[in-house]
């Protein structure tokens, strides 16, 4: 549909990468300078000017599974490494907390203003880099040129496009659960209440009017609902009140990163369904693939550095338990090369996903959650 | 809330879905047999339509991927589906990212294709089909994205289908198109075209069609319109319902009927009853009528239903008289009924 989606699903999807990446490298408590590093690396890649070029490039959507590849190999940007099952958590919290930023969204314009939370926050994130803080300005401005002239019919497009995209998920995520805006289904719960979108009135006036456009009646009627006017209209500009919640970093030590990993039984079902219809677009979607990910250029970790490996999880047995149990339909894996049949193409590919195969730190060290302890122990 | 002479509409038995409903203006079909006593349903999921037809007893579901002609390798998503009653046959019009398809009312024949021009637009516009009417007795409209309504005559029987015409006169993507349900006045249109803008054409119908007004953008999309005894009801992004003279394109009447997006309108042609379904997870029944003495045109609230947590995409009245209507919502394998006992 909208051949305008792209950026901003891979900004929002990206920024709530960060926020979970930068809760969880508190929580396991690495050292502030690695850390840094890991989130400067991340961003540096992510807003890299080759890739934000092919970006924003008119093109459409491709599935869930071929975005997933592209978010691998960024996580993977830097000297932290993650794991199939803490990949798989990772993309799930991203997935379902943009879901959320556009369902609820009040206007479809304002899309732009949660893009706008999440690169605020990034932007926070590497205060004191100030040559990555030129990036992220740079596609503020790119966004601003791409979106500003935009009608609202065009966004209504680019969130139903959104909409598409993030159809038949219903993943559980324990803090939306926590803060009752996602029932047990997987479904999110919409207000009725609060303020209007800017622009809408208050729902329960009709007014009636002649021949000659004067007004001859006026009625009222009630909704159920309990809406109110908004005070203001968010901040389009660089610097600004967004007004606008949705897109803000909702993690925090006391909030941590926890999901639900089950969707009711029906709605396996139809994820299954939709996995076994064969993909026509599988060939498209590699050319897309490689070209995405031709702009992002990985620094291989040097010699010096130590990695790490990040655990989505708690504890290790928890992340070894979700691979295990993992239904099958919500697997992502990764794309079948044999697909296309240039060969050309499929060594390309395969060399960028063989790349993508990122060996662990340690492999054959102590295991379990002694391993990043034992890590930490030879800094 | 409801008026007491206009009766409770009260929650029936909901159908079930094979595949949800996508965020899309309009996305439910409702084809009445009443001779046969059966209901078809129809929502858009994706690339394929979900088909459910109610017999009273119970339903039997069809699937209908969006075959697409010519070598092209990519599937399209579908932007709309409806069913197109002519006097000769009724025909089910499928509109999609490549073109307009119809098939014969059960889906089981494709019996037109019609393939948009891709090559001509710049890359960054978005191509589709959408808004769909069957109109003047011979006649189904349909919309695309670069604002034209292309008039297809369709014979009594056959698949011998042709573009007799192309409308020129929107500038942005048609939303929806709406033929007139009751009678017309002398001299008013009996077409309504509405676009991405907010723009709205009236049309008479015939061998040549006509304009007979143009009612001007305010700024606000027009997701979905009907057209009633030379009434326009036009439903808009900003949770109004408009009501406006065919004839002359005066406003009669403003409602600020939902605090969201309007997804859905739809009109039972007996009663004047008006159905509105909203992103703000409501439906509201209306209903309108003229004042014989002033000629006015009123409108009064006559029901009101929240679907919770459900983003309406779909609303359509399930009889002529609207003493019964069907809703779907944004990822929702079901459709809920309501009827009034």
């Amino acid at each position: 549909m909208s051949a305008r989606t792209l950026p901003l699903l891979f900004l929002n999807l990206g920024g709530e990468m960060l926020y979970i990446l930068d809760q969880r490298l508190r929580a396991q408590s690495i050292p502030g300078d690695k850390a840094r590093k890991v989130m400067n690396d991340i961003i540096t890649t992510m807003f890299n000017k080759k890739f934000m070029e092919e970006l924003f490039k008119p093109q459409e959507l491709y599935s869930k599974k071929a975005l997933r590849t592209v978010y691998d190999r960024l996580a993977h940007a830097s000297i932290m490494r993650l794991n199939q099952a803490s990949m798989d958590k990772l993309y799930d919290l991203m997935t379902m907390a943009f879901k959320y930023q556009v369902l609820l969204c009040p206007r479809p314009k304002d899309i732009l203003l949660v893009t706008f939370n999440h690169l605020d926050a990034i932007k926070d994130f590497i205060r004191d880099a100030p040559g990555i803080l030129n990036q992220v300005d740079e596609t503020f401005r790119q966004l601003t040129e791409t979106y500003s002239c935009l009608s609202a019919g065009e966004f209504q497009l680019i969130r139903q496009t959104l909409l598409i995209f993030f159809q038949d998920m219903h993943i559980r995520v324990s803090i939306f659960l926590k803060d009752k805006v996602q029932n047990s289904n997987g479904r999110f719960v919409l207000p009725i209440s609060g303020p209007v979108p800017w622009g809408t009135e208050v729902p329960g006036l009709i007014r009636m009017f002649n021949h000659n456009g004067d007004e001859v009646k006026r009625t009222e009627f009630t909704t159920g609902g309990n809406y109110v006017l908004p005070q203001r209209e968010g901040s389009f500009d660089l610097y600004g009140d967004r007004v606008l919640k949705l897109g803000t970093n909702m993690y925090s030590v006391s909030r941590p990163v926890e999901t639900h990993m089950s969707g009711s039984s029906k709605n396996l079902a139809s994820h299954a369904k939709e996995n076994i219809v064969p993909n026509p677009l599988a060939k498209e979607e590699l050319n897309f693939l490689a070209r995405l990910l031709g702009g992002l250029e990985i620094q291989k970790p040097g010699g010096s550095e130590t990695g790490f490996r990040l655990n989505l999880f708690t504890t290790d047995e928890e992340e070894e338990n979700a691979a295990l149990t993992r239904p099958e339909e919500l697997s992502y894996k990764v794309i079948n090369i044999e697909a296309t049949q240039e060969p050309g193409r499929r060594a390309e590919l395969s060399r960028i996903m063989g790349e993508l195969e990122v060996a662990e730190p340690r492999p054959g060290s102590a295991g379990k959650g002694e391993e990043l302890l034992a890590l930490m122990d030879g800094l | 809330m409801a008026a007491a002479t206009s009766g409770m509409y009260r929650k029936e038995k909901s159908i079930q879905l094979k595949s949800s409903s996508a965020a899309l203006y309009n996305n439910l079909s409702v084809l009445p047999l009443p001779g046969r006593q059966l209901t078809c349903f129809s929502t858009v999921h994706g690339p394929s339509l979900s088909m459910v037809t109610a017999d009273g007893l119970g339903f039997s579901h069809r699937q209908l991927q969006a075959k697409e002609g010519g070598m092209t390798v990519s599937t399209s998503l579908l932007t709309q589906a409806a069913w197109c009653v002519l006097p000769s046959r009724v025909l089910l019009v499928l509109t999609s990212q490549k073109g307009i398809q119809m098939y014969e009312s059960d889906g089981s024949i494709m019996v037109y294709w019609h393939a948009l021009d891709v090559t001509e637009h710049p890359p960054a516009q978005a191509v589709f089909a959408r808004g769909i009417a069957a109109a003047g007795g011979r006649f189904i409209c349909v919309g695309t994205s670069s604002g034209l309504v292309l008039v297809f005559d369709i014979p009594p029987k056959g698949t011998n289908i042709m573009v007799s015409e192309v409308l020129e006169r929107h500038c942005d993507a048609i939303t929806d198109i709406a033929a007139e349900l009751g009678q017309a006045p002398d001299g008013a249109g009996d077409l309504v075209t509405a676009d991405d803008a907010g723009t709205l054409c009236v049309w008479s119908t015939g061998e040549e069609f006509a304009l007979l007004s143009k009612i001007p953008a305010f700024g606000c999309t027009c997701s979905s319109v009907k057209l009633w005894n030379g009434i326009v009801a036009a439903g808009y992004g900003n949770g109004q319902i408009r009501l406006y003279e065919a004839t002359t394109g005066l406003l009669r009447a403003e409602v600020n009927a939902h605090a969201r997006w309007i997804y859905a309108l739809d009109l039972a042609p007996q009663t004047g009853k008006l159905l509105s379904g909203a992103e703000d997870s409501f439906v509201h029944v209306w209903k309108l009528s003229r004042n014989l003495d002033t000629d006015d045109v009123e409108v009064e609230h006559c029901h009101g239903e929240c679907v919770t947590d459900t983003q309406v995409c779909g609303a359509r009245f399930c009889d002529p008289e609207g003493n019964s209507f069907a809703v779907t919502g944004y990822d929702l394998s079901e459709i809920f009924r309501y009827g009034r006992t």
